[in-house]
């Protein structure tokens, strides 16, 4: 089995030579096996004081043959990198649950499995080594927006919290065997910000680099994350994280996506990673959108030289991703582009000084 | 030259050691009114807002954080990105928690030695921040071309070599300092700083160059307008040298070219140290100019055009500013002064028309415009009277509207009148609780060319059917128009077009209104029109007749039998805490304003969208923004002024379910006597075969057989007392917009009254759920245990349950609403209901239910069948008057 940095630098590698491909989604996967109430939690959870339905990440420790599978499924599609199940597996968000406890065990464990899902698959073929993205979601608040209309200036989480909350988790991702982080589905840059700070330290204290991705969301049409920043004033937040890849997921699908990647393409002198939902909801909040509908527009972003990395989020399955890999094979990557060093800052909107 | 001649201008207002009014309002923890400082900076250029809160007596690190996050909030001034300024680390740190965006860090210097100077740079980056970088090290602050140079390339090195900080995001300030202070050694100042800043951007790539402008001209303190030349002028040579960055007051910069010449020389001579006796000769002028300061403007350029231009310009942007005087203006041109209403200020209302009519504005603006056109026209008045012979303006129509007999509410029907107004229709507005006779009086006598019939509450329905039978029988053939919350296109075409042969319409909002009352008006195609509506309507009926054959009922029984799967034994309910009446005479409205829930808000405006997300939505996101704006100031004043007065009562009471849907409520815990019965209704849809219950409210109550005792509670709270005093006083100002605004926002605190009442039942006053703790999203989605239905909507669609709820909680004496022959509640802004604690209740739709429980729910009430199926009407789910079949 190659050890981490050779799997790094292996994919770093890949990179160059090809558009790799990320999983589709695990929620909608996971509805697929209609766990109920005791599946979730299983024997160890099973006097657990509050529900437990519906915290997808707790598979990870009562369900793992189903996640593990799930991981295989993806990797069968044709993907190349995996994300682990723990986009909730912070503090922070397990407080719905009373489960603060398990942040790091949660990581640790999501992981493992998709660690062991990967060895196994790049054992069976090892001219494709398979590869474990450490997801590290949003949380469930806002560092940059007031919950209470009252008082604009009241934050219900802060850096500080957020900061100590994602090293947890990364620690976890870390030693569970990922092979990258991925901090994603970003409406609020602020909280972004404060897990790559943490991510920062922790690198400087355990003596690793790990290649970090960063994925944001564009809430709407009108172009802006949650917290209002348009996708360049976003990668201006976040350059000095120096990402292997920068892109957008959640929220929107390809259709709609592609302006805002085409823009963070323009802007960013590193590489892009795109995963669209599987088109926009239906009224019952469904997604319809068919695997070779998404392909289609995936092809042309390809020809288009949008991607580097492409996967799919809500809504997708494995058939999306296969349809995915299908439609990238043998397209070029995207080049990454020069671009002039400038100062760079941002509010909600990008600002460069010109000379 | 060095310089690109592009210059960044830094806002330097939000800075307590800049700015008196800044650090005066920040001391004084006025934050609101600093944060208009740093919207203003903005509007007037700044592109990047610098914030200092160095002040002695300040706890500089929290007044950092605060105002940092305020400024996030406000998309007009968090659009650029922030400078965080402080000599102080821990107060720089604690802005950069706060800022999403990259922010610039001013400053961090070799003060303190290399180590500190490495640590502090690592740190700027991990926050991803840009830096200032002062050109101070261990001797001290530079002042020499030579040192300030040398300390520069020092730091960029450390930075560069060591750090890996990348070169574009480092921004050296070779220090400013005043000029002209009558020391000699002062006098270089300047051109020390222009030959700095030349050899850095020489040597240092990608580097750049900035500095605080006002320190140069500090000896002239209170002279601004030299101030301002002395800026220019530094600012025209240290660009030119390769600065490309400041700190600066973006409002006040003049232009080089225009300062007078003789002052500009003297100036230069000081800036460039050109000679002697320079400081002399600029003092020499310098009181000769002071004063002379042109205060900043808004953009008035719109006041340069003619009155016509003028007034459609007040019309659209709803400025009441101007508008006496330009309809003045406008009358001394007109030949009388009913042509400035048919001219210009018609003309300026068809222009606002056709915007909201294509989309391009939105109903609070149009309202706006509504407020200045009526200020427009009281003005002229007068003069109309005055002139005896005028005759009556041409309009597009006259309509009488009211809200019908035993109803209240008024909003929807306020915003119709304000929108039609706008459209160049006389409106005769009637008020609320108007009883038929009434409304077809005023119709003949005003000689109407329509009516319009507004309602809230479902018995409302009946009074308009009511009004339409009349209008048949007294021969009316005007065009009625159907509108308000509760009505339907289904219940216009179905229950009320049949009373009327006239053309009858159903008008689902406002923005409607204007089309519907033109098309039924038309003279060509009024006829026609009507006659499409009615075979429209034909169509529904058939529709709706279908549908309801279609829709089976099970039979009140089985229906009975198969009620809500509740256990009771082993259940123990919970015991109210504080169990009776509790009444709140003077609720503290501060604390329900917290409460909020803001989507019906900008619903009540026909703005759709989720809040806060609509306030930044690309198409009507400006217009929101603007409501909210006033909405906000105006619950200042309704709080801060008491304006409105919040009363309520609860009542906690024992009580047990008797029979299937009856809850039998005690005088006390020996459950020995009945104070009160609560007659419920059950759903009667066909669940075929499907996993759910037949649901009556009652099922939520321990059956009294099962010897469980459980309790239900009832509240009706009011925030409306007081709108009317002060919605009046509006109306007689002509300001629509601010009288509809009141009573918006008084629904919205009685809602949020009714919300935090819950909540405190639940925590406190029953007190069944101590931990609970739930953020106002998740009240709004309701993520509680237990439910509080209303008596008239859904769950208990019986609005004559309200009179017996009111007698139990004495509602009339402990809150102050009445009931009127409707069950409408008065004040307009009240809600009132039941509590059910168990956690397995929920809301739920009774639906349409067979004449077998209606006949049964009669009796149990004691009152006649067809009297119940009057007040039920819009739940049956057969015609009264015919056989059930």
């Amino acid at each position: 089995m190659l050890e981490r940095q050779q799997r790094i630098d292996a994919l770093t590698q890949s990179m160059n030579e090809r558009i790799l491909v990320l999983d589709g989604a695990m929620g909608t996967m996971i509805q697929r096996h209609k766990l109920d109430e005791q599946a979730y939690r299983g024997e160890r959870f099973a006097d657990w004081s509050r529900d437990v339905k519906g915290n997808n990440d707790l598979l990870v420790l009562t369900q793992p043959d189903v996640i593990r599978d799930i991981h295989d499924a993806y990797f069968s599609a044709g993907a190349d990198i995996v994300e682990t199940n723990t986009f909730n597996s912070t503090w922070i968000a397990m407080a719905d649950y009373g489960m603060e406890e398990l942040a790091r065990e949660l990581n640790v464990a999501g992981a493992r499995l998709a660690r062991e899902a990967a060895d196994q698959r790049t054992r069976e073929e090892p001219d494709k080594p398979r590869y474990v993205a450490g997801a590290l979601g949003p949380t469930n608040r806002t560092a940059s927006i007031s919950p209470d209309v009252n008082d604009p200036g009241y934050r219900n989480v802060s850096f500080d919290d957020l900061r100590a909350a994602y090293r947890e988790a990364a620690d976890g991702l870390i030693e569970g065997g990922a092979d990258l982080l991925l901090v994603e589905t970003v409406f609020d840059t602020l909280n972004a910000k404060a897990a790559l700070f943490a991510i920062d330290e922790l690198f400087d204290d355990l003596g690793v680099r790990l290649p970090v991705m960063i994925s944001g969301t564009i809430t709407d049409l009108s172009g802006r994350n949650l917290s209002g920043q348009t996708a360049e004033a976003f990668w201006n937040s976040v350059r000095h994280a120096q990402p292997l890849t920068i892109g957008l997921n959640c929220a929107l699908g390809a259709e709609e996506l592609r302006p805002y990647v085409a823009e963070l393409s323009r802007v960013a002198e590193t590489y892009i990673c795109a995963y669209p939902n599987a088109g926009l909801p239906n009224e019952f909040g469904e997604y319809d959108e068919q695997p070779e509908t998404t392909a289609a527009h995936i092809r042309e972003w390809a020809e288009s030289g949008l991607l580097n990395i492409v996967g799919g989020c809500c809504g997708t399955t494995p058939d999306h991703i296969a349809g995915m890999a299908e439609a990238v094979t043998g397209l070029k990557p995207r080049p990454i582009p020069e671009v002039p060093r400038r100062l760079r800052l941002s509010g909600l909107e990008p600002f460069e000084l010109a000379s | 030259m060095t310089g690109t001649g592009i210059f960044i201008n830094v806002g330097e207002r939000t800075n307590v050691a800049g700015s008196a009014k800044f650090r005066r309002l920040i001391t004084e923890g006025d934050f609101e009114t600093a944060l208009d400082i740093a919207r203003e900076q903005v509007e007037n250029g700044a592109q990047i807002v610098d914030v200092n809160m160095d002040e002695g007596l300040l706890d500089s690190e929290a007044a950092m954080e605060r105002f940092l996050k305020l400024c996030a909030t406000e998309p007009d001034i968090t659009k650029v990105p922030m400078m965080i300024d402080s000599s102080k680390w821990s107060v720089i740190e604690a802005g950069l928690k706060c800022v999403q965006g990259k922010a610039v860090v001013n400053s961090i210097s070799l003060k303190e030695g290399e180590e500190a100077f490495v640590t502090l740079a690592k740190q700027v980056r991990r926050y991803g921040a840009a830096v200032v970088v002062m050109a101070f090290d261990e001797q001290g602050q530079a002042d020499t071309a030579d040192r300030k140079y040398e300390i520069c390339e020092r730091s960029y090195r450390i930075l560069v070599d060591k750090v890996g900080f990348p070169p574009e995001d480092i921004i050296f300030d070779p220090n400013i300092f005043a000029v002209a202070t009558g020391i000699e050694e002062h006098n270089d100042y300047a051109v020390a700083f222009f030959e700095a800043t030349r050899r850095i951007k020489e040597n240092l790539p990608h580097c750049h160059v900035s500095g605080g402008v006002s320190n140069v001209s500090f000896s002239f303190r209170g002279n601004n307008p030299l101030r301002e030349a002395m800026h220019s002028v530094f600012l025209y040579h240290a660009i030119a040298a390769g600065m490309d960055m400041g700190i600066v007051n973006a409002g006040q910069i003049v232009i080089y070219e225009d300062i007078p010449e003789d002052l500009r020389e003297r100036v230069e001579d000081v800036i460039l140290n050109r000679r002697d006796d320079a400081t002399e000769r600029l003092l020499d002028i310098a009181e000769s100019f002071k004063g002379t300061a042109k205060a900043r403007q808004q953009d008035m350029s719109w006041r340069e055009h003619d009155v016509t231009a003028r007034l459609t310009h007040a019309l659209v942007n709803g400025i009441s500013e101007f508008i006496e005087g330009d309809t003045e203006e406008a009358r001394q041109k007109a030949g009388r002064p009913i042509e400035v209403i048919e001219g210009p200020l018609m003309d300026g209302m068809n222009v606002v028309g056709d915007l909201f009519g294509s989309g391009k504005m939105f109903l609070p603006q149009v309202v706006k415009s509504a407020r200045v056109m009526k200020q427009a026209v009281a003005y002229l008045l007068p003069f109309m009277e005055a002139e005896k012979e005028g005759k009556p303006r041409q309009s597009n129509g006259k309509i009488v509207m009211a809200t019908v007999k035993g109803d209240v509410h008024d909003i929807g029907k306020n915003i119709v009148g304000v929108v039609l107004q706008c459209n160049n229709y006389d409106v005769v507005d009637m008020g609320v609780m108007v009883p038929t006779a009434k409304i077809l009086e005023k119709a003949r006598e005003e000689g109407a060319s329509m009516i319009g019939l507004s309602g809230l509450i479902t018995p409302s329905l009946d009074e308009m059917c009511y009004v339409a039978a009349e209008m048949q029988r007294q021969n009316f053939t005007i065009p009625l128009l159907i509108g308000g919350a509760t009505t339907s296109k289904v219940h216009t075409a179905v229950k009320i077009a049949n009373n009327y042969e006239g053309p009858l319409v159903y008008v689902p909002d406002a923005s409607r209104a204007v089309g519907v009352a033109g098309s039924l008006l038309s003279p060509a195609d009024g006829a026609t029109y009507a006659a499409r509506v009615r075979d429209e309507y034909a169509t529904v009926r058939e529709k709706h007749a279908r549908g309801r054959e279609d829709g089976s009922r099970l039979a009140i029984d089985k229906a009975r039998a198969n009620k809500a799967a509740i256990s009771w034994s082993g259940y123990q309910p919970p015991t109210p805490a504080k169990p009776g009446l509790t009444v709140f005479e003077d609720y503290d409205l501060a604390e329900l304003v917290t409460r909020i829930d803001w989507r019906p808000f900008f619903q009540a405006w026909e703005l759709a969208g989720n809040y806060p997300d609509i306030l930044d939505d690309p198409v009507v996101g400006e217009t929101a923004r603007n409501l909210f704006n006033d909405a906000q100031a105006m619950l200042q004043r309704i709080v801060g002024e008491k304006w409105l007065t919040a009363r309520g009562v609860i009542g906690l009471w024992p009580a047990n379910r008797i029979g299937d849907d009856d809850i039998e409520i005690f005088t006390d815990d020996s459950r020995s006597d009945v104070q009160a019965v609560v007659h419920t209704l059950r759903q009667q849809m066909d669940r075929k075969g499907k996993d759910r219950s037949n649901y009556a409210l009652a099922d939520f109550v321990a059956p009294k057989e099962t010897g469980v005792e459980d309790y239900v509670g009832g509240f009706a709270v009011t925030a409306g007392i007081g709108v009317d005093e002060i919605a009046k006083d509006f109306e007689k100002n002509h300001d629509d917009y601010n009288s509809i605004l009141l009573k918006v926002l008084a629904d919205r605190l009685a809602e949020a009254f009714a919300e935090r009442m819950h909540e405190r039942v639940r925590t406190e006053f029953w007190g069944y759920t101590n931990g609970e703790k739930l953020t106002n999203e998740d009240l709004i989605a309701e993520k509680y245990v237990g439910i509080r239905p209303a008596p008239g909507y859904p769950a208990c669609p019986d609005h004559t349950e309200k009179r017996g709820l009111f007698d139990l909680l004495k509602a009339e004496e402990n809150a102050g609403i009445t009931l009127t022959e409707s069950f409408a509640m008065m004040p307009a802004a009240s809600v009132s209901g039941y509590y059910f604690s168990h956690p397995d209740s929920r809301y739920f739709g009774v639906g349409r239910i067979g004449r077998d429980q209606v006949a049964d729910y009669a009796q149990r009430k004691g009152m006649d069948v067809n009297e119940m199926e009057r007040w039920l009407a819009p739940n049956l789910a057969y015609d009264p008057g015919v056989g059930d079949g």
